[in-house]
């Protein structure tokens, strides 16, 4: 049995770095899948309108169609591009929560993810994503700066 | 003084130094439209609200009466027994994750509930208690409970037969459910009734869901600010409805609809200060509400007249039993359509049960109502109770909070403001589902409906409140008799789901996926 990899992406710069570290890492414990999973932020307690109701199920398959375009296919083409075992999950809630609730899904040896790109009022508010995955991870977790 | 208030004021300046001559005309232009409005409607009224021969009792209010109560006995208190049930289903214990980012049942549930609390609430309650008396709430929550059954039965079957479009949007509501379920069951006239809900629907949507809240509105603003035509609210509203319904000014109705929870959680607060700042009045309140409810305490009909515009104003309210509330819930995402269903019987709950009951409470504990020290009945002014201020409508409600806190009438004023522009967001998609169920979708199609709907807000908010509530009332019901027949012939079907759905649910097979 192979050793899992869960690798969190941001669709931003610092997800590129979560990505290439977990590379280096995966060759260092040689036979590794790597797990690249990208969360689109969604609260089943937001508040819709009736024609938002209406017209989710077609955003949310936009939603998905687009992540997976602009950020899981070129991911996955670079790590297959380099040899790796891999393959993507994209899914939408809350980042901290589903992100650990894959690793605990796909029985993950670690997470790996980058240091958060939020700031500002937001992040003081509401803390930031990384620090909440890191307070109540059931696996460990890399945070990449 | 904050912005809201500023330009209120100025508004206010503005027309309060406006000639004389031009302001005589513009009262004259409301008195006009109102004229032609009750003329227009009358008969449509007045067949509604027929008596039952030999009786003072309005036969519509017996309809739904009689509907929610067999509701109730043929699901065998489905609200009682599902309650907990559903509240679970509101937390996610039992969405699956793979569905996450679809349409929740929380979601579904804040949806139709933003179409349901609002005016309902504040004006519609004061309206039965300065007519009916306290003795009003206590049949306006017994309508709230049996109420739920009704929700049940129309939500389940919305999302039963909702249409689900290869573009991965939906449309449900009752023209689908009657059209399609009468088809399944192999039952005539289906079509027809369908195509007649749409048509009152459409009036509802410009009756309850449009005019009376901008007639509100404005009677809400003009206490403020001072008297000014009411056409002017009318056209402002129109102009900003206009821009969310047709130039797609989502932000706008996005920000109403983020805003309008904590408005409805922050009059609750209020409502429940008053109370227990007058916690020894509590007791006579509940007093005055069940002696109210059986002897009247003079008010005009008696326990009759109580009981009247208890179950109206509670059916205006929570609308169970009408129908809109199935196209709101339709768009849930769920492989069960009954849990959405249990998720709507939430809503006559919260609505009327406790929000309604909130009002009356205040209205009865703040002394607004008058009552005589000599036989301790009401004072009758006219068809209603006198109250301290001779006000009516949201103003009643108003000045009974005003008596605890003297500035809650402009938080009440942004509320109703808010709440009545999200209530007509709301109606404007369930009228547009009706026009577009009866003459096709399309964007020429949809425009006409759309511009009809702006142009209803300026007429609602320029007449006076008689007629406008009259005819709000009248349309909303004509709904319910469409919508109850059709509920009546499809029961069944929502029976064969309920039993399959407890069978699976006490077999285990139906599991939690959150704890």
């Amino acid at each position: 049995m192979s050793a899992k990899l869960v690798i969190g992406l941001d669709g931003q710069g610092s997800g590129d770095r979560a990505l290439a570290y977990a590379k280096r890492l995966a060759k260092l414990i040689g036979t590794c899948d790597l797990i690249i999973v990208y969360v689109i932020e969604w609260s089943p307690y937001s508040f819709q309108t009736a024609e938002e109701n209406a017209q989710r199920h077609k955003r949310r398959d936009e939603e998905i169609a687009t992540a997976n375009d602009r950020i899981m296919e070129p991911a996955l083409a670079s790590l297959k591009a380099d040899g790796f075992n891999a393959r993507g999950i994209v899914r939408h809630g809350d980042v901290a929560d589903t992100l650990n609730a894959i690793c605990v899904e796909e029985r993950a040896e670690q997470l790996v993810v980058s240091r958060s790109s939020e700031g500002g009022f937001a992040k003081r508010i509401f803390g930031s994503s990384t620090a909440n995955l890191v307070m109540s991870a059931s696996v460990p977790v890399t945070v990449v700066g | 003084m904050n912005i809201f208030q500023k330009s209120m004021l100025t508004v206010g300046a503005a027309f309060a130094t406006t000639a004389p001559a031009i302001a005589q005309e513009a009262a004259s232009m409301d008195e006009r439209v109102n004229a032609a409005f009750a003329k227009a409607t009358g008969p449509f009224v007045n067949f509604i609200f027929a008596p039952i021969p030999g009786t003072s009792f309005p036969w519509i209010v017996m309809w739904l009466v009689i509907a929610a109560t067999i509701f109730t006995l043929y699901f065998a208190f489905v609200q009682l027994k599902y309650f907990g049930h559903a509240i679970s289903l509101v937390k996610g214990d039992y969405s699956d994750p793979n569905d996450a980012g679809e349409v929740s049942h929380f979601q579904a549930l804040a949806t139709a509930l933003s179409g349901t609390v609002g005016l309902g609430n504040i004006a519609g309650v004061a309206v039965a208690v300065g007519i009916g008396g306290p003795g009003a709430t206590f049949w306006m929550i017994l309508a709230g409970l049996l109420g739920m059954a009704s929700k049940f039965t129309e939500c389940t079957l919305g999302v039963k037969y909702r249409n689900e479009y290869e573009d991965g949007t939906v449309s449900g509501g009752p023209m689908y459910y009657i059209s399609k379920g009468f088809k399944e069951r192999n039952l005539p006239g289906g079509g027809f009734l369908a195509a007649l809900f749409s048509v009152f629907c459409i009036l509802g949507a410009l009756g309850g869901g449009n005019m009376f809240q901008a007639n509100q509105a404005h009677a809400q603003i003009s206490g403020i600010v001072g008297d000014y035509p009411g056409w002017i609210t009318g056209i402002i509203f129109a102009i900003v409805v206009f821009m969310v319904i047709v130039g797609g000014v989502k932000s706008i109705a996005r920000v109403t609809e983020k805003v309008v929870p904590f408005m409805g959680v922050l009059y609750v607060a209020a409502a429940l200060i008053i109370i227990l700042m007058n916690f020894d009045k509590i007791g006579w309140a509940f007093g005055q509400i069940f002696a109210g409810a059986f002897t009247g305490l003079g008010v005009a009909g008696g326990m009759v007249g109580a009981l009247i515009q208890g179950f109206k104003r509670a059916a205006f309210s929570n609308e169970a039993g009408v129908g809109s509330a199935a196209i709101a819930h339709s768009a849930v995402r769920t492989k069960e359509p009954i849990t959405e269903g249990f998720v709507s019987l939430l809503e006559p709950f919260i609505d009327t049960v406790v929000i309604c009951t909130m009002t009356a409470l205040v209205i009865t504990i703040s002394g607004q109502l008058m009552i005589d020290p000599a036989t301790g009945n009401y004072i009758l002014d006219g068809g209603s109770i006198a109250t301290v201020g001779g006000t009516s409508g949201v103003a009643l409600t108003s000045a009974a909070f005003a008596s605890a806190f003297s500035w809650f009438p402009y938080i009440l004023a942004i509320a109703v403001i808010l709440f009545a522009f999200s209530t007509m967001i709301s109606w404007s998609y369930y009228g547009l589902k009706a026009w577009t169920y009866l003459f096709g979708e399309g964007q020429t199609s949809e425009l006409i409906f759309k511009v009809i709907f702006c142009i209803f807000i300026v007429i609602g908010a320029a007449a006076s409140l008689g007629p406008v509530i009259d005819f709000s009332d009248a349309a909303i019901f004509a709904m319910a008799v469409v919508n109850i027949t059709g509920l009546y012939f499809l029961m069944s079907i929502v029976k064969q789901e309920l039993i399959s759905y407890r069978t699976r649910l006490q077999s285990g097979e139906i599991k939690k996926f959150h704890n």
